[in-house]
């Protein structure tokens, strides 16, 4: 089947990255969210991205427009009935995603498919409340999904190879980079990231290192780009919790456990760049690259 | 600040020429004991209060085996360190300088000064197993050998995924394929003998590494012995 217009549900950080993409390749896109504010600071943020892109010769001015004019914002999700394919990247919790899935089944014709940025949950159980699990597939795109071109793409246990396959081309006809992974917890990214941001915020809250230390550490002696406690703060710990509940939810693996540490941090407004202090002080919140 | 250099025996962090060694004088205010024959080298050292700090060369073993511990007091002008390397790579300019909870921050910074004035890059940690890189990504490196096992993905796409995902510069197959499987092994097994947490326990891949390796060793033996015997 050919894709020629990509639905992205939920305009967060995920949603807005993702809807980025998929215009910057010339797909029609089409973002909806539940309200008009929501719509509005990813198109805020997004107009920003763009700009910057201009400004740093990546893209023409032209180019751009033509971009913005592709990519429309909509709070009636009855819109999403244009879609070959809808991308939710929804609040990662499997009953959001149920209604969603049910709503959107409601409106668009049986022959789109449907795709979960879903990090951690099961992509046969989010298909099994779907009313289509075979044209459900997972499509995990990484933070800053604008700028990182991995995607993880998962099928569930009922999704047909020719759901899969038309999502793989549509992987890379958005110049992505897919990897096959199985339906697993966590899948192959988060489900050894967690567990070892974890221990990182363990060695803190032990004592055994200052984040500064360990980052350093990590980055020399790996050639790491970031340091694990620089990418948590950017990442946010009420995201990382998130992640983390539901990983451990779905493994009780031990290493998946949140330190208590990341809930004593939360509650006192420590998130990471976004609130300007985690693990390290920040000032200035603007979206990641250009 | 000047510093001198006491070596006995063979030197996992500096086996080569390096600045820290070349810099080095006859005497100074911090001594930096090499080797692995630590206990010997504290004892031709002599009195250790004059100096700065006296800087002691760690393998898996903690700081707390030369200076003994306290009940959670300890702590001295005596830290530890290695410098970091991953299996059979070069050393890196990474130094894990190791302190107890009471050790004064005077000989912290005087043994970091002397690392860095060698252009060496120091991360400071309590004195625990593993120290720092280690005692983070070997529970990593097992449970990716794991999921390989368990055709969670292809070598390849695990590794992509976490190159691309994480900006690693290598994924944890290729890393350990290259450095050494068996030389994982006996990290992390000895991890795992220290802290008895089973994220440390070898995986089967470098089980079956470490065993072919002394296979290997074995067969070579053999056929030295056949050599010698030949030439009798």
């Amino acid at each position: 089947m050919s894709i020629q217009t990509v639905g992205v549900a939920g305009s967060g950080t995920m949603g807005a990255g993702i809807a980025i993409v998929a215009a910057r390749s010339g797909f029609r896109t089409i973002v909806y969210d539940i309200t008009q504010a929501a719509l509005d600071r990813a198109r805020k943020q997004t107009e920003g991205f763009f700009a910057k892109s201009v400004e740093r010769k990546k893209l023409a001015q032209g180019e751009v427009d033509k971009i913005l004019a592709s990519l429309e914002g909509t709070t009636e999700i009855g819109a999403l009935a244009q879609c070959d394919i809808v991308i939710e990247a929804v609040f990662e919790n499997l009953k959001v995603k149920h209604e969603l899935l049910a709503k959107l089944n409601a409106v668009c014709p049986p022959s789109t498919l449907f795709a979960s940025n879903t990090s951690t949950l099961s992509i046969s159980e989010i298909a099994a409340g779907s009313g289509r699990d075979e044209r459900v597939v997972g499509m995990h795109f990484c933070l800053p999904a604008q700028l990182m071109k991995l995607v993880e793409m998962s099928p569930g246990l009922r999704t047909s190879e020719e759901t899969f396959a038309a999502a793989w081309a549509l992987c890379k006809a958005m110049g992505q980079i897919p990897v096959k992974t199985k339906d697993n917890p966590g899948f192959i990214l988060n489900y050894f990231l967690i567990p070892f941001n974890n221990d990182v915020i363990r060695m803190v809250e032990a004592g055994l290192a200052e984040p500064a230390d360990i980052d350093r550490a990590i980055k020399t002696g790996l050639g790491y780009a970031m340091g694990p406690l620089e990418l948590l703060d950017l990442v946010g710990l009420d995201t990382h919790l998130l992640v983390a509940e539901a990983l451990y939810a779905s493994t009780h693996e031990p290493r998946a456990a949140v330190p208590a540490l990341v809930k004593r941090m939360i509650a006192a407004g420590h998130l990471g760049r976004k609130t300007g202090q985690g693990f390290y002080k920040y000032s200035g919140n603007a979206m990641f690259g250009g | 600040m000047g510093y001198s250099v006491l070596k006995l025996g063979d030197s996992a962090s500096f086996p080569e020429s390096h600045l820290l060694l070349e810099q080095a004088r006859r005497d100074g205010g911090v001594v930096i004991v090499l080797g692995d024959r630590i206990p010997e080298a504290l004892e031709r050292l002599g009195a250790r209060e004059r100096y700065r700090a006296v800087v002691v060369e760690l393998r898996t073993e903690c700081l707390g085996v030369y200076t003994g511990e306290r009940a959670g007091e300890e702590g001295s002008n005596m830290l530890g360190f290695a410098r970091f390397r991953l299996g059979a790579d070069p050393a890196t300019s990474l130094i894990e300088l190791v302190r107890q909870p009471a050790t004064p921050q005077a000989a912290i910074d005087a043994a970091r000064a002397v690392f860095e004035s060698a252009g060496l890059k120091v991360s400071v940690c309590r004195d625990v197993p593993g120290r720092i890189i280690d005692r983070l990504v070997r529970p990593y490196y097992n449970a990716a050998l794991r999921r390989l096992d368990e055709g969670l993905a292809s070598a390849s796409d695990l590794d992509t995924t976490l190159k691309l995902g994480l900006g690693y510069p290598e994924g944890p197959i290729g890393l350990l394929e290259r450095s050494g499987l068996a030389q994982h092994f006996d990290v992390t097994q000895a991890l795992y003998e220290a802290l008895g947490d089973p994220g440390y326990a070898p995986a089967r891949r470098a089980r079956v590494a470490k065993q072919r390796s002394l296979a290997a060793a074995q067969a070579d033996a053999w056929v030295q012995r056949q050599r010698e015997q030949g030439n009798d």
